[in-house]
């Protein structure tokens, strides 16, 4: 039997047929989870893995703002054993109704992490336990991996954890603002700078596998489009046409080619550069300005904004160019779409009435709905998932600072990502294998 | 020392440091354009630099979400044309910039449009094209830092940046 009924606000949720957990929905009110987490049992040189790791377990779930952790200051038992049997009354009586329970070894440079789920009312395991073996500096990675496999066997979606975020990491006064490309963990740690802070470097894109990174930068003193190699930090110029600035790029889904504008003569069309021929094709040709393209997840179309009604708006064309239909209907201005990896919505911004909001709508322009508001927000880019939305947002003023948010599609649990400084441009990769 | 002294210290002080720290768009200038910056000179002379900074104007300005040049921004412009027709030893680098009320790629689109928009006017006063290149900066740097349009609307520029040594 059902412990919690489900209400359909998860978007897409699908439970998996022995899944007894589900999340609360209350007059559009979330009633999170009750989850317990307890340290992980060291099985062998873990050391301050075992904590550590389920910590970062624990930090996952809640930051979904579907789940809550019962301290472990309530517990009534302790888990003393990874195959002990579980003491469900105990639990029970603390309103526990997901249990997770882990054990980690350490041996030299290698580290084993394995996990349980169990229902607490139920008193049943929920899927088998699983195991993950890697070096020890992929802890996180583990514990990440740990987060997801729970996440997607008891909400049935799809997992976001394991994932990076590519941004540019701002610092200085806002008239001479330095910035440098970073990736960090999707939660802020583990934060890698890519590029030195010697030349402006906009909107980086990951490759569909996470390979590659585009961006713009004005290191040749112009803004121009490059390619990075994630591994070498090998970085290429794309396509470089003197007299023209190249901004804007995004990768087709099967990592290939790149969409992006190009300016000649202060006019910006959309253009598609084959990375393997180098062959550069014109996608639109307009005397207004297109820019911010972004693909379909099948890659047949390109969602993409345009001025030429007079005002920016959001646009869908065939990825090979040609008529293009307006999607955005609504009072305001619309830029920076993005295609949600479900296929089913597209992200953006709007502008209206001085306020900025990130909104999400169906790709036919249906079902408009506006998940934040604030003085300066932009830039959405989607968790792997589909279901959480990350983006920049800006305070007013002289001492003004971007920072990055994620907030649901649903448009509740709106976050800050804390970083080291302020930080703008968020780009999120694929689930990491 | 008489007013006219001061005014002109005043001003000859507000050139070096015009020289040393342009304020198109903050201390750092282009990021590793790889521009050459020369000397300003003496803006009581008007083949200066700091002359055409100064005197004849080296910026325009936008309304909201516009690129097209004003009365006002013609009369300047045709200041530069005229004083770049006379000192044909220079050329320029036209930067287009915008305000922080968009979005950041749009505002490169737009800041472009700006730059493009100087450059058209200033060929049809008989500026050779050769002589000159546009760049964008969006919403990178701006001038003023306010969020207030009293900010916004010294940021929506399009400013004239003399490249010496560099013309036909």
């Amino acid at each position: 039997m059902t412990l919690l009924r489900l209400i359909a606000a998860l978007v897409l949720m699908t439970l998996p047929a022995h899944a007894e957990l589900t999340i609360r929905f209350t007059d559009g009110e979330i009633e999170p989870m009750p989850f317990a987490a307890p340290n992980f049992i060291d099985e062998g040189g873990a050391g301050q893995f075992a904590t550590d790791i389920a910590r970062v377990v624990a930090s996952d779930l809640q930051g979904t703002g579907l789940f809550r952790e019962v301290g472990a200051e309530a517990y009534i038992s302790q888990i003393t054993s990874f195959d002990a049997p579980i003491a469900y009354a105990d639990w029970k009586a603390i309103n526990t109704q997901a249990l997770i329970t882990g054990a980690v070894q350490a041996s030299g440079d290698q580290i084993s992490v394995k996990f349980r789920v169990f229902d607490v009312f139920t008193g049943e395991q929920l899927g088998d336990g699983l195991q993950f073996a890697g070096t020890q500096a992929t802890w996180r990675r583990m514990a990440h991996k740990v987060a997801d496999a729970v996440y997607s066997r008891i909400t049935g979606e799809g997992a976001y954890f394991d994932s990076r975020v590519v941004f540019v990491a701002e610092s200085g006064p806002k008239n001479q603002r330095q910035k440098r490309l970073a990736v960090m963990d999707y939660d802020g740690a583990n934060v890698q700078y890519l590029t030195d802070s010697s030349s402006i470097v906009l909107a980086p894109r990951f490759s569909p596998n996470g390979d590659r990174i585009l961006f713009t930068s004005y290191a040749s003193g112009f803004p121009q489009i490059y390619l990075m190699d994630v591994g070498t930090l090998a970085v290429r110029a794309l396509g470089e046409q003197p007299g023209t600035m190249t901004f804007s790029p995004r990768f087709s889904p099967d990592g290939n080619r790149v969409a992006f504008a190009l300016e000649r003569d202060g006019n910006s069309d959309l253009y598609l550069l084959d990375l393997a021929t180098m062959q550069l094709t014109q996608l639109t040709n307009s005397p207004s300005i297109e820019t911010a393209p972004s693909f379909s997840p099948d890659g047949s179309q390109i969602v993409f904004e345009s001025d030429r009604s007079g005002e920016q708006q959001i646009y869908i064309m065939s990825a090979v160019g040609g008529e293009a239909t307006r999607v955005s209907n609504g009072k305001g201005r619309y830029g920076t779409p993005v295609w949600s990896p479900r296929g089913d919505m597209i992200a953006f911004t709007k502008q209206n009435e001085g306020r900025f909001h990130i909104g999400v709508m169906m790709t036919d322009g249906g079902e408009e709905r506006l998940l934040t508001s604030s003085f300066l927000d932009e830039g959405p880019t989607w968790a792997p998932n589909g279901r959480v939305i990350m983006f920049t947002r800006e305070s007013a003023g002289a001492e003004g600072q971007a920072q990055l948010f994620s907030v649901d599609v649903t448009g509740r649990n709106l976050r800050q990502i804390v970083t080291e400084g302020p930080s703008s441009d968020p780009a999120w990769s694929p689930l990491l294998p | 020392m008489n007013l006219t002294t001061k005014i002109l210290i005043v001003v000859m002080a507000l050139g070096l440091a015009a020289c040393k720290n342009p304020n198109r768009y903050g201390a750092d200038g282009a990021n590793g354009a790889g521009m050459t910056q020369g000397g300003l000179g003496d803006p009581s002379n008007p083949a200066s630099p700091a002359y055409f900074n100064q005197t004849v104007g080296d910026r325009v300005l936008f309304a909201v979400d516009q690129s097209t040049i004003s009365d006002q921004g013609r009369m300047i412009l045709a200041g530069q044309a005229q004083w770049l027709n006379t000192n044909s030893n220079y050329a320029v680098i036209i930067e287009g910039h915008a305000d922080e009320q968009g979005t950041r790629e749009y505002n490169l689109s737009l800041g472009a449009k700006r730059a493009a928009a100087v450059q058209d006017f200033l060929i049809s006063q008989g500026v050779a094209a050769a002589r000159m290149r546009t760049i964008s900066y969006g919403k990178e740097r701006p001038l003023a830092i306010c969020s207030d349009e009293e900010c916004y609307s010294k940021n929506r520029r399009a400013v004239t940046v003399l490249q010496v040594g560099g013309g036909l």
